[in-house]
C-alpha cells in the first residue's frame, strides 16, 4: 500500500525518534487529536510525552527552547500548521538560531529543524497561506528544503534531523494527501540534488514543492503537442544546486520558473539571476516567472482565482513568450480531459482534501 | 572561579578567607574593566563595549556557587559574568579586539562572548531573547537528569519584552533549574524606569503569579548575596525555577567607556550615592575593619591582580601584534 506525504513524514519521525534518543518532537497540535494533520499520530503514546509535546502557544520562546537543546546536544523538531506562525518567532530563528554557530566560533552545531505548512485555498487568506522559503534563505546559517513528493518528503526529514545546521522544513498543506507516483523506491544519493522528474530538451521548467506538480502537468500537457519539457524538482532552496539548474538551460536555451511565494525579490528572480550570468548569451528567449502577485493572498475563493496563477494561463504565456507553435485551444482541452477536477472548485486540491483545512 | 585567583591562593600569599577570594574576584573584573576603558580611545578594542562597573557584586557572590557544569547565559554587558565564571581573559581580550585568538574567534565581539568550556553559554544582546535559550538549555540538563542549574541574567528592561513572560510560564510549567538573576540598575540606555513602568507595577505578585518563585534584595554587597542566595540555589538544583530580582548601579554609560554624568539623565544626588555603593568599596572596608586583611595586604592584593591584568594585556597585544598593525589609527 502506498502511504500519503502525511504518512511517510510520520514514518521518518517514527524511525528517527526510534532510533536516536537525542531527537524531540513539539510545536502546537503534535499532542493534540489532531496530531498536525496526522502526521504525528500515535508519536506521544509511543515515545512518551518528554520527548513528543504539546507546547504552550509561545511560539517565540519555544523556538528559543529549540535551540537550547540544540546547544546541549539535542535534535528538536519544532513544528508550525501554518508557516506564517513562525514570524512570531523571526527573532528567534534569525538573530539566534541562523547565527549561533558563527558567531560561537564555531564551539556549537545546531543540529535543529523548524517544519512549516504552506496553506492554499478555502479562505486560508493573508496570514495562513505565506510561504516563506525566500525569507528564510536570504538569512546566511539557515538551510531551507522543500520536498514535492512523499517519499522526498520522507528522505529530507531525515536528513534534515540528522543535518547538523539549522534546517527550515517547507512542506505545502496540498501535498498532504498526496501518493508516491515513483513505481520503486527512489534512490537519492544526494538529496540535496535538485531531482528532474521529466527528462526534456525544448524547454526548463523549475519549480519547487507542490509548484511542481503543476509543472508536471504542464510538462504533460505539452509532451501531448510534442514539446519536450524538462521538470527540475529543486527540493533544497537554500543552498540550491546550480549545476543541475545550468546543466539543463544550456541544453534547452530556454526556462521558465514557479514559485510558490511572491514574485518579486524572491526565488525566481535569484535563481534567474544565476541562469543569466552563466548563460547569458546561449539563451534563446528570456526566462518565464510565474510567482503570486505583490498583494496579501485573499481569503475570498472567487479573488484567489486570480491571485494563483492557473495551468491554463501559463500554457498561454508559455506559448506567446517562447514562440511554440501550438495552439492554445488544443492545449487547454488536454489539459481538461488529462486533469479533470475532482471538485467543483479550484480554491482547493484536486485530490483528496475537501475543505475546511 | 579564575585560574590566576586560584594560583594566588595556592601560594598562599593571601588568606583564604572566602571573602577575600570575593575582593580578589570583584578586583579583577573592575581592573579589566577599567583597562578597557582607558585604553579604549587607542581604538584598539574595536566594538561596542557595555561595561560591568557598579554591577560586579551579583556577579561574583552567584558565580560562586556554581561549578564549571552549571551553565550561564548572559547580555550585552557580559564582561563580570564571563570572567566571574571562570573565563579566560586573555581569549576575552582578543575577541573584544577582533582577532582570531578570541574565544568567538573574534566574530562574537563584546556583545557575544560564548565559551562552553567553562560553562559560559551565550551572551545574547537582543533584550529578553536570551530567556527563551536558556530556557532549552535548563531543559535539557532536566532531560539529562543532571544537578547542574541553568542562570540566565537579565537587566530591567527585560521585563518589557514578551520573551521574558513567555519563558517565565514555560519555567514555571516545565519545572526547571533555572535561576533568573535580574540585575536592575534601572536604566534601559538612558530611560529611567519611571517612563517604562507604571507606578502601579508590582514586580513581585507579577512573577509570583506567572507560578515562579521570587526573591528581592541589594545587589550591592557581595557578601550578603553571596550568602544569602545558598538556599535559592539548592532550590533551583532541585528543579524550582526561581527569579532573584536584585537593585545595582550601572556606574559607566550604557555603552562606551567613559562616566556620562554630564548628560544629566540621573541627578547629582543618585550619582553620588554610588560612593556608599561601591562593591569593591564595601567589601574592602568590611575586610579591613573587621581585621580579615590587613591594609597593606589589601594593596598588595590589588597590585598583583592589576599587574596581572596589564601582563594578560600585554601578552594579548604581543600575540596579536600582525593583526593590531592593520588598524593602527596612526599610520
Amino acid at each position: 500500500v502506498s502511504l500519503t506525504y502525511t504518512q511517510y513524514i510520520n514514518k521518518a519521525f517514527d524511525e528517527c525518534l526510534h532510533d536516536d534518543p537525542s531527537i524531540l518532537l513539539f510545536g502546537l497540535g503534535v499532542g493534540d487529536v489532531g496530531a498536525v494533520f496526522g502526521s504525528t499520530a500515535n508519536l506521544q503514546t509511543k515515545y512518551g510525552a518528554d520527548r513528543v509535546f504539546e507546547i504552550p502557544l509561545s511560539e517565540n520562546a519555544v523556538t528559543g527552547m529549540a535551540l537550547g537543546l540544540a546547544m546541549q546536544g539535542f535534535r528538536p523538531v519544532m513544528m508550525h500548521q501554518r508557516a506564517d506562525f513562525s514570524f512570531i518567532s523571526a527573532e528567534q530563528i534569525i538573530n539566534q538560531i541562523a547565527k549561533t554557530s558563527y558567531m560561537s566560533g564555531d564551539i556549537y552545531k545546531i543540529p535543529l529543524v523548524i517544519r512549516m505548512i504552506v496553506g492554499r485555498g478555502w479562505g486560508q487568506g493573508p496570514t495562513h497561506a505565506q510561504s516563506p522559503h525566500a525569507i528564510f534563505s536570504h538569512i546566511p546559517g539557515l538551510q531551507v528544503v522543500a520536498p514535492a513528493t512523499p517519499l522526498e518528503g520522507y528522505y529530507l526529514m531525515k536528513e534534515s534531523i540528522y543535518c547538523d545546521n539549522p534546517v527550515i522544513f517547507i512542506e505545502h498543506r496540498w501535498l498532504h494527501q498526496t501518493v508516491e507516483q515513483s513505481d520503486k523506491e527512489l534512490i537519492m544519493p544526494n538529496i540535496y540534488k535538485a531531482r528532474i522528474m521529466k527528462p526534456g530538451s525544448d524547454l526548463t521548467i523549475i519549480s519547487l514543492s507542490y509548484g511542481v506538480i503543476e509543472c508536471l502537468k504542464i510538462a504533460e500537457v505539452l509532451a501531448e503537442l510534442n514539446l519536450k519539457v524538462e521538470v527540475i524538482n529543486l527540493r533544497s532552496i537554500q543552498p540550491w544546486d546550480i549545476n543541475t539548474v545550468i546543466q539543463s538551460v544550456t541544453k534547452t536555451k530556454k526556462a521558465m520558473l514557479l514559485d510558490i511565494g511572491h514574485i518579486e525579490f524572491g526565488l525566481t528572480g535569484e535563481i534567474s539571476s544565476v541562469i543569466y550570468t552563466e548563460l547569458f548569451n546561449l539563451m534563446s528567449h528570456p526566462i518565464l516567472r510565474f510567482g503570486l502577485p505583490m498583494e496579501p493572498t485573499p481569503s475570498s475563493a472567487a479573488l484567489a482565482i486570480d491571485h494563483y496563477p492557473s495551468i491554463e494561463n501559463m500554457l498561454q504565456k508559455i506559448k506567446n513568450h517562447f514562440g511554440f507553435n501550438f495552439e492554445l485551444k488544443k492545449a487547454i482541452q488536454i489539459f481538461v480531459d488529462k486533469f479533470p477536477y475532482k471538485t467543483k472548485h479550484r480554491d482547493q486540491p484536486d485530490i483528496g482534501i475537501i475543505g475546511p483545512f | 572561579v579564575n585560574q590566576f585567583l586560584n594560583s594566588l591562593f595556592e601560594k598562599d600569599l593571601i588568606p583564604r578567607d572566602s571573602r577575600v577570594k570575593m575582593l580578589a574576584s570583584l578586583h579583577l573584573i573592575r581592573s579589566i574593566e577599567l583597562l578597557i576603558s582607558e585604553n579604549y580611545e587607542e581604538q584598539i578594542f574595536r566594538c561596542p563595549v557595555h561595561l560591568s562597573i557598579g554591577q560586579e557584586a551579583i556577579a561574583v557572590g552567584v558565580s560562586l556557587h556554581l561549578t564549571v557544569e552549571d551553565k550561564v547565559v548572559s547580555t550585552h554587558r557580559s564582561h563580570a559574568h564571563y570572567i566571574a565564571k571562570g573565563g579566560d581573559i586573555f581569549r576575552m581580550l582578543s575577541e573584544l579586539i577582533g582577532s582570531s585568538w578570541g574565544c568567538c574567534k573574534g566574530r562574537g565581539g563584546s556583545m557575544h562572548i560564548f565559551d562552553n568550556s567553562v560553562g559560559f553559554m551565550a551572551s545574547i544582546p537582543i533584550v529578553g531573547s536570551s530567556l527563551p535559550i536558556a530556557i532549552g538549555l535548563a531543559l535539557a540538563e532536566k532531560n539529562l537528569n543532571s544537578k547542574n542549574l541553568v542562570v540566565a541574567f537579565i537587566g530591567d528592561a527585560a521585563l518589557e519584552t514578551g520573551a521574558f513572560y513567555e519563558s517565565l510560564n514555560l519555567a514555571a510549567l516545565k519545572e526547571l533549574p533555572l535561576l533568573i538573576v535580574l540585575e536592575d540598575n534601572g536604566y534601559s540606555t538612558f530611560s529611567n524606569k519611571l517612563v517604562r513602568w507604571p507606578a502601579s507595577k508590582n514586580v513581585r505578585e507579577t512573577i509570583q503569579g506567572m507560578g515562579v518563585t521570587y526573591f528581592y534584595g541589594k545587589g550591592d554587597d557581595v557578601e550578603d548575596i553571596y550568602k544569602n542566595i545558598s538556599d535559592i540555589i539548592k532550590r533551583v538544583r532541585s528543579y524550582e525555577p526561581i527569579l532573584l530580582h536584585l537593585e545595582t548601579f550601572r556606574r559607566y554609560e550604557h555603552c562606551g567607556p567613559n562616566l556620562d554624568d554630564k548628560l544629566g539623565y540621573r541627578s547629582k544626588t543618585e550619582i553620588e550615592s554610588y560612593l556608599d555603593r561601591d562593591p569593591l568599596k564595601i567589601l574592602e572596608l568590611k575586610l579591613v575593619d573587621s581585621g580579615v586583611i590587613s591594609e597593606k595586604n589589601l594593596k598588595a592584593l590589588a597590585h598583583q591582580i592589576n599587574d596581572y591584568v596589564q601582563d594578560s594585556f600585554m601578552s594579548m597585544k604581543n600575540h596579536n601584534r600582525d593583526y593590531l598593525a592593520k588598524f593602527r589609527t596612526s599610520d
